[in-house]
């Protein structure tokens, strides 16, 4: 009997693939030619093609717009040429100085997005790039000025001489494709799939464990230094730089390159690219009206091709997946401490949270025990989201403790809170739509403190699949699923990345009542393997049906707590849900 | 000196803050982050040049006729960029707006070619002394008809009933059309006045700048540092956001660095993101879990 294998996860993947590649390239290298016009366009494309693959990584994965890459490449081109022809340093020396300074640049943009989203961001990039363009015309005495620097040397590397225009290009095409292949990995690797996940839906990344901030920052230094790569290589190709090789312009020319190809896939920005630079040669009569077609085909990739030519690659890649067979280790869910406790997991104390005037939540106590499934209710307005919002980190309290297994995390960000233990599921559901219904448990079972990674974290989340009845459906597109098998999504996802405790913010809002009944059955075998469950709902049906403990808020407050018979016959709640007696009989 | 200064950078000042006012609309009727604001200052200034220069129309006549063609191309611009991918979220509109404004500048530079054109001011008189100021006659109209413009917007956004339509179609567009508000009459027409406004900035602006495709790019890129500066979405944020622009970098011209002129803007820009992200007028809106 094997264990099932998730083809995602190998170590090998892409290997032999590459390796072709490789030998097209060496053949490229040889059959070129040594220079003229054939060989120019070859080289564009080459190093553009690598610019534009880092485009993938900070707007294709991490969802982040960056209209800055063809700065990023002139901080490359740069580099190179003021430290071959001023400074007189060996190219590759030289290379990776002007890389690294590319890189640090593009951490700087990812610290701006630690405040920013969106346009915020893509005004940011286009500030860098405007503010660079203009240094590099400007600072004549370093950079040489609108004139530029011509004869920048190609290198040689062990024996090789790079000085011939075709083994240059040699260089070039390996350097594409080796960074192609690794962005390509990069996709279905644990930082892949947070910055997808980030990508999707912020919020639920951070509750997933995923820092966020972290994440940005990484794929914009990622993208930065990639491009950095880009135009070292173009420098290097060209042997003259100029400012307005680098310009905004330029940037826009890289995205169209990112878009028309699939932004989702390195494979479709080599495909962009390469038609982007070749395609004007062919379409020489429209010279003139170069741009303009190129304006008017951004408008219409958007409005036609929203996922780019890769994009049905990739559609036929998910219809042709296979189920992956064979059996899965079965779900951990600390069944080995099962037994209710006097242990108290959450401790919630004074817990307050004011919208300006308006008090959402008023000083609450409440207290979650080991292998309990406790039950937050209360009529609408009553604070219950706002308390489960407050307990992940979505909010800041507006005073009150939260100590969790001991700790007090009232401090901590949603994925520290994630990273100690504690999982939710959100009112509105909160997937990662552009991931599979696999990759969006995976980022559940690859949270920090979990201890899996690679196939491992494959494996367990298959057994949270597995257990939530979705294994089939590991393939594809969590958005194709319907609304309740959507929701069993993230509870796989919660329960793949093995909480401590689990908190589910309205599980059955919006579900129908056959899939009500299936929740209640989910939640009841959860609670018979001991895990412990905060559970809010309207549905008193189903709370009646699980809870041992609960907790009934009305205006903020507090108005009753203990066992599920006496708060359920308790006057005051029954007040809260029915209106008042009197008012009734009046 | 410094009263010279404030007095030209307050007239360049008062063109961004006119485009940046047609970029905020945009932003509150439909959610559109319109990179193409530019385009429609430079497409008033060439129309104006065809009209007048061109065809040698009376001057106010080809104002007039230069400002209601661009709010009928504000429409068309809606319907080939807006339209087809509203319910898509933002990226792709601010990346179709990109491609939108990459397409009119090359347009125009593929119909008209690359010269640029000079074109006449408002008034015969060049300008005043006025104790140690030169009001130039054109810098004083640009003022004055930003004043008025922003005077009307607010008589017609708060006094009338289409004004409280737009504004309950910017916040709430579900509920607006519960109220039988034809929400999307609404946001087509704060297309075509945005468009509107930003012709009548070229136009005011074209006798100062010559006319050329590269203005549109330029103003475009200060409107949105100004609306970013004034806060985002906010009404009385672009106005003066789009007026310390103009002060700060006349000023940085004059006094620091002419070649830096326009990193003065960018930096601005990037001073405000990182330290006040919100601006001067703007609230931060926490996204609801």
């Amino acid at each position: 009997m094997t264990m099932a294998i998730i083809p995602q996860t190998s170590p090998y993947r892409g290997l032999p693939g590459t390796l072709i590649a490789l030998l097209g390239v060496v053949a490229v290298a040889i059959f070129a030619p040594q220079q003229g016009y054939i060989l120019n366009i070859l080289m564009q494309a080459a190093t553009y093609a690598t610019a534009v693959v880092g485009l993938v990584v900070v707007l294709g994965y991490c969802g982040q717009i960056s209209i800055a890459q063809a700065a990023f490449m002139g901080l490359g081109a740069y580099g190179v040429a003021i430290g071959t022809v001023d400074f007189h340093l060996n190219f590759f020396a030289a290379l990776a100085i002007a890389v690294s300074i590319a890189g640090a640049l593009g951490l700087l943009l990812g610290v701006a997005s630690l405040r920013l989203g969106g346009h915020y961001l893509a005004m940011v990039t286009i500030s860098f790039q405007q503010i660079l363009t203009l240094v590099l015309i400007n600072w004549i005495s370093f950079t040489h000025g609108p004139d530029g620097i011509r004869n920048i040397p190609r290198p040689a590397l062990f024996g090789v001489s790079f000085d011939q225009g075709n083994v240059f290009l040699g260089l070039c095409l390996a350097a594409m494709v080796l960074t192609a292949v690794g962005v390509w990995r990069l996709k279905s690797n644990r930082l892949g799939r947070a910055m997808r996940a980030v990508r999707d839906n912020e919020l639920a990344a951070g509750t997933c464990g995923i820092d966020v901030f972290a994440t940005k920052v990484l794929a914009f230094g990622l993208s930065a230094v990639i491009g950095g790569i880009g135009g070292g290589l173009f420098a290097g190709g060209f042997r003259y730089i100029s400012p307005d090789q680098f310009s905004f312009a330029e940037s826009i020319v890289l995205l169209t390159m990112a878009l028309l190809g699939g932004v989702q896939s390195p494979f479709g920005a080599l495909l962009g690219t390469g038609l982007l630079v070749i395609l004007p040669e062919w379409l020489r009569f429209l010279r003139q009206v170069y741009l303009a077609v190129y304006g008017a085909a951004v408008i219409l990739i958007m409005v036609f091709l929203p996922d780019g030519l890769w994009g049905f690659v990739d559609e036929q890649g998910r219809k042709r997946a296979k189920a992956i067979t064979g059996p899965v280790p079965p779900l951990p869910l600390l069944s080995e401490r099962g037994v209710e406790t006097d242990e108290v997991v959450l401790h919630v104390e004074g817990l307050a949270k004011h919208f300006g005037g308006v008090k959402a939540l008023d000083g609450v106590d409440l207290s979650v025990r080991r292998g309990t499934v406790h039950a937050l209710i209360g009529p609408n307005g009553s604070g219950k989201s706002t308390f489960v919002n407050v307990v992940t980190g979505l909010y800041r309290p507006t005073a009150g403790r939260i100590r969790f297994l001991g700790q007090d995390i009232t401090g901590f960000a949603p994925h520290q809170r994630n990273r100690a233990g504690l999982a939710r599921t959100f009112q509105n559901i909160r997937v990662f739509r552009g991931m599979t219904v696999l990759e969006n448990v995976m980022v559940g079972a690859e949270r920090p403190g979990n201890g899996l990674t690679g196939a491992a974290a494959g494996e367990r989340a298959l057994a949270a699949l597995d257990f939530v009845g979705l294994r089939g459906d590991a393939h594809r597109l969590v958005g194709q699923l319907s609304y309740g098998h959507q929701r069993y999504v993230e509870i796989a996802r919660a329960l793949a990345g093995t909480p401590q405790t689990l908190l589910l913010d309205e599980p059955a809002a919006g579900l129908n009542p056959t899939e009500k009944i299936e929740l209640g059955e989910l939640l009841k075998r959860l609670k018979g393997h001991g895990l412990t469950i905060l559970i809010i709902d309207h549905d008193m049906k189903l709370v009646e049906q699980v809870a041992d403990h609960i907790t009934v808020l009305n205006f903020g407050r507090r108005i009753a707590d203990g066992g599920k018979r006496d708060v359920l016959t308790n006057p005051d709640v029954i007040a809260a849900y029915l209106g008042e007696q009197h008012h009734e009989a009046a | 000196m410094f009263l010279q200064l404030l007095f030209t950078g307050l007239g360049i000042g008062a063109i961004y803050a006119l485009v940046a006012l047609g970029f905020v609309l945009l932003i509150r009727a439909a959610s559109v982050v319109n990179f193409g604001q530019g385009e429609f200052a430079m497409l008033g200034a060439y129309l104006l040049v065809i009209f007048f220069n061109l065809l040698t129309l009376p001057y106010w006549l080809s104002i007039i006729l230069a400002i209601v063609l661009m709010a009928g191309f504000g429409v068309l611009f809606a319907g080939a960029t807006y339209w087809p991918l509203r319910h898509r979220g933002g990226l792709p509109v601010i990346i179709s707006t990109i491609g939108a404004s990459i397409f009119l500048e090359n347009m125009v530079l593929v119909l008209y070619g690359p010269n640029s054109e000079q074109i006449d001011g408002l008034w015969d008189t060049p300008g005043w002394d006025v104790g140690p100021v030169y009001v130039d006659s054109q810098y004083l109209s640009i003022i004055v008809v930003a004043a008025l413009l922003v005077a009307l917007q607010y008589f017609i956004f708060e006094k009338t009933l289409l004004g409280k339509k737009l504004q309950a179609t910017s916040q709430d567009k579900e509920m607006a059309s519960l109220l039988g508000i034809p929400v999307a009459f609404m946001i087509l027409l704060t297309f075509a006045y945005s468009s509107s406004l930003g012709a009548i900035a070229g136009i005011l602006v074209a006798p100062i700048l010559f006319v050329s495709t590269g203005m549109a790019a330029l103003i475009a890129l200060k409107a949105f540092a100004a609306n970013i500066i004034g806060g985002y979405g906010s009404i009385p944020g672009a106005i003066l956001g789009g007026l310390a622009l103009g002060v700060v970098e006349t000023m940085g011209a004059a006094y620091i660095s002419v070649p830096y002129k326009d990193a003065f803007a960018f930096l601005m820009l990037l001073t405000f993101l990182m330290a006040r992200p919100q601006g001067l007028f703007g609230e931060r809106i926490a996204e609801k879990a």
